[in-house]
């Protein structure tokens, strides 16, 4: 058997590292992030452009994913798209649930919020898309997390076994902790955290999956701990359901036929 | 005892659907048919009359049957269709005469100029609210007594019936040749004040009485349906547009919705008397709730606004996917200067300019796709800002809130804009199918499972809201550019033929 051809395998990282950064980046940050010489660099994205998986803007010599690229049908889903795909379902899960929505997917180590419903009552809400939400301290982020091998939290780049940022006394902060929370996402399907993130408030994820079953986003609701973990410190099952049934009825819509 | 439902059909142009909804206004069971689309000619749409009915029949049976809930526990049926579609069926068999003849279908370009003589397209706007124009029924009821054979003898002998397709759906269902106000306010033939049929009109248009409906409110018990939910009451019918409105809970003078697909309906609430628009409107019924007075309003339709996105889609390839345009017009911060007017088949709604045809104004070197995919989406908000702007004028009545529904509003982008546009604060409902919800509600308050229109207003939740960042300085110059944009799409057809 043939071995591995290397500039293939950098190719792919860079590509990887591109699908990330949909505003493009520059040719020094793509070097530095991958480790490789600019002549290297350089050679390989004039390469990858030549065939359409790349195009560098104009005006700020920026790079970014190609049409080429979009069009072959990768991981990459437009974050538009979903919640296009998804805007009834999400509406659903409001009202079922009373709670607030989000679908969240992996942006740069942190979770992109790409739809928000707000929780069906009459007090004041305001709309949080476009916003970046920590991986490890929320459900939508451990989502991620258990069923992305490329995805760790952003503090976790320089130092994977430094300790990660606490948002309250509940949150997770160990990586082998984060670990064991994830694995048992990847057990059980679902996930939630308690007050993790704010004092207060659960949250409560599941992934969303494409026609390859590859997970390309989460979607959750989040509340008052009151209405959403029972007397027994368990989260609400009737909620989880809710949850689970979206996740999957968006992952119909996307193609998903494991369901 | 146990939960009632309320079943809503909704007999559209592409699809029938049924879903079922509960007494919070939410979705418990959809199910849905598409039906073939005929076109015998350039201009000419055609639906199967009788494919419409069995696809209504499936949908209702299926939405009961997949939410295990059983006939009894659908308290009432409530109906909203496609306007103006025209059908004539034989009254004893229930055999349609020819193809039901479809809104879009402009067959009857050359009847519409010849009734319109020397007073043009308006001789029959004081009495109707509308110019006249392909998409009404009259014309195309016309049309078909003037070329289906021997059909004007029938028609004279009370052989045959007329229906909008809520007539077809009500009198396959329970047997009650009726009409709304709404649907029957789209036909040319219903004069505004009265609510009756206008012998002015008939005469003129040469069409028998005897074919019509009885025109009824909007929400009342028409009669008891028959098959499989037999017994259960038939208790509204609202045009499509009507009953979103109606879903949108806009029950106000100056509740203004907007629903954003492939084309744009707006509509606003004037309350009790109609308007007759000095600013390009279509003066229209609103709905009416039994033996309430009636609510009109005033309805401003563009042409083309989701479907300039798939034009940039399939014309331009710029995108792949009708959501990318929002991805790509946000690798820009403004629109470079550029303006896009969609002026495919002429200006509508204010302007009525069939000679206009698109631009794409104010290029430079600068301008990128990034900035043509914004002014794509800057067209559909400053359009609606005419509208919205003749809508204000009409009825002196200044647009605080617009609620929207439809495709394009998952465009977060585009629902910014348009709040910025307007300066006015944008909502979108949680139920997206507010045309289903507006004919449940009439129908749910027709037999009393909601008691008032008040506790609708209570079902009524925001899912999301867009409030004016632009300054008005910026807004105003933008505007500015955008009518010298417009102006630029005149005068561009010279020889209409």
């Amino acid at each position: 058997m043939p071995g591995r051809i290397q500039s293939i395998e950098r190719a792919a990282a860079l590509l990887r590292f591109l699908s990330r950064a949909p505003q493009g980046v520059g040719l020094g940050e793509i070097s530095r992030s991958s480790g490789l010489p600019k002549g290297t660099t350089l050679g390989i994205l004039r390469t990858l452009q030549h065939v359409g998986f790349v195009e560098q803007d104009a005006e700020t010599g920026h790079y970014r994913l190609g049409g080429g690229m979009l069009s072959l049908g990768s991981r990459y889903l437009d974050g538009n798209e979903l919640r296009a795909r998804a805007l009834n379902w999400a509406d659903s899960l409001a009202s079922l649930s009373g709670e607030s929505v989000r679908i969240g997917t992996l942006h740069k180590n942190r979770v992109l919020v790409v739809h928000h419903v707000f929780r069906p009552d009459s007090s004041r809400q305001s709309l949080d898309v476009g916003g970046l939400l920590p991986l490890h301290a929320t459900s939508l982020g451990q989502v991620l997390l258990a069923y992305d091998p490329l995805a760790r939290p952003e503090d976790a780049e320089e130092d994977p076994a430094a300790d990660l940022p606490a948002f309250t006394r509940h949150t997770i902060t160990s990586p082998e902790a984060l670990a064991r929370r994830t694995a048992t996402v990847r057990e059980a399907g679902w996930t939630w955290e308690a007050e993790e993130l704010v004092e207060g408030e659960v949250s409560i994820a599941a992934p969303i999956q494409d026609r390859r079953g590859l997970t390309v986003g989460a979607i959750g609701v989040g509340g008052a701990v009151e209405r959403l973990r029972d007397e027994d410190g368990e989260p609400d099952m009737q909620q989880v359901s809710y949850v689970r049934d979206a996740a999957r009825a968006v992952s119909r819509e996307l193609g998903a036929i494991r369901f | 005892m146990s939960q009632q439902y309320i079943a809503a059909i909704d007999q559209g142009t592409t699809s029938s659907r049924c879903i079922l909804f509960d007494r919070d206004g939410r979705i418990v069971s959809v199910d849905q048919r598409e039906h073939r689309q005929i076109f015998p000619k350039p201009g000419w749409v055609e639906h199967d009359p009788k494919e419409l009915w069995a696809n209504v029949e499936v949908v209702l049976q299926e939405a009961v049957q997949k939410s295990d809930i059983t006939p009894e526990q659908v308290a009432a049926i409530g109906i909203t269709n496609q306007r103006e579609t025209t059908v004539i069926w034989d009254k004893e068999t229930g055999e349609p005469v020819y193809n039901a003849i479809v809104w879009q279908d402009t067959r009857t370009d050359e009847i519409t100029r010849e009734l319109g003589g020397d007073q043009g397209q308006d001789r029959f706007r004081d009495i109707c609210g509308l110019p006249l124009a392909t998409y009404f029924s009259g014309p195309k009821i016309r049309w078909l007594l003037d070329n289906v054979e021997g059909l004007r003898e029938r028609a004279e002998r009370g052989e045959v019936l007329f229906g909008t397709i809520d007539t077809w759906v009500i009198w396959n269902l329970t047997g009650e040749h009726v009409t709304d106000v709404t649907n029957a306010g789209r036909t040319m033939l219903m004069n505004l004040q009265t609510l009756q049929w206008d012998d002015t009109v008939l005469e003129a248009m040469g069409i028998p009485r005897g074919i019509l409906p009885e025109i009824r409110s909007s929400s009342e018990v028409y009669g008891q349906a028959r098959g499989y939910l037999s017994g259960t009451p038939v208790a509204s019918a609202l045009g499509d547009q009507h009953a979103a409105l109606f879903g949108q809970t806009c029950f106000d003078p100056g509740d203004v919705k907007g629903t954003y697909g492939t084309g744009t309906f707006l509509v606003m609430n004037t309350g009790t008397e109609p308007i007759h628009s000095k600013n390009g409107l279509l003066t229209t019924m609103g709905y009416k709730l039994g033996e309430e007075d009636a609510v009109y309003a005033l309805e401003g339709s563009i042409a083309v606004t989701g479907s300039l996105v798939q034009w940039l889609r399939d014309n331009l390839g710029l995108i792949s996917t009708a959501p990318e345009v929002e991805t790509l017009a946000r690798t820009v911060d403004d629109n470079g200067g550029s303006y896009i007017v969609p002026a495919f088949s002429g200006l509508f709604a204010p302007h009525w300019r069939s000679d206009a045809r698109g631009v794409l104004a104010g290029l430079t070197g600068y301008v990128n796709k990034g900035h043509i995919a914004r002014a794509a989406l800057e067209a559909t908000a400053w359009q609606t800002r005419e509208v919205v702007d003749a809508m204000n004028a009409d009825s002196d009545i200044d647009l605080t809130t617009l609620k929207v529904d439809g495709g394009m509003t998952a465009n977060n982008l585009l629902m910014q804009i348009l709040s910025d546009v307007l300066g006015a604060e944008v909502v979108r409902p949680m139920v997206a199918e507010t045309t289903c919800l507006g004919a449940a509600y009439a129908a749910g308050l027709a037999i009393g499972y909601w008691p008032d229109i008040e506790t609708l207003r209570a079902n009524w939740h925001k899912a999301a809201e867009w409030n004016a960042e632009m300054d008005a300085g910026k807004r105003e110059g933008e505007y500015h550019n955008w009518k010298k944009a417009v102006k630029r799409t005149l005068d561009w057809v010279e020889h209409e033929d």
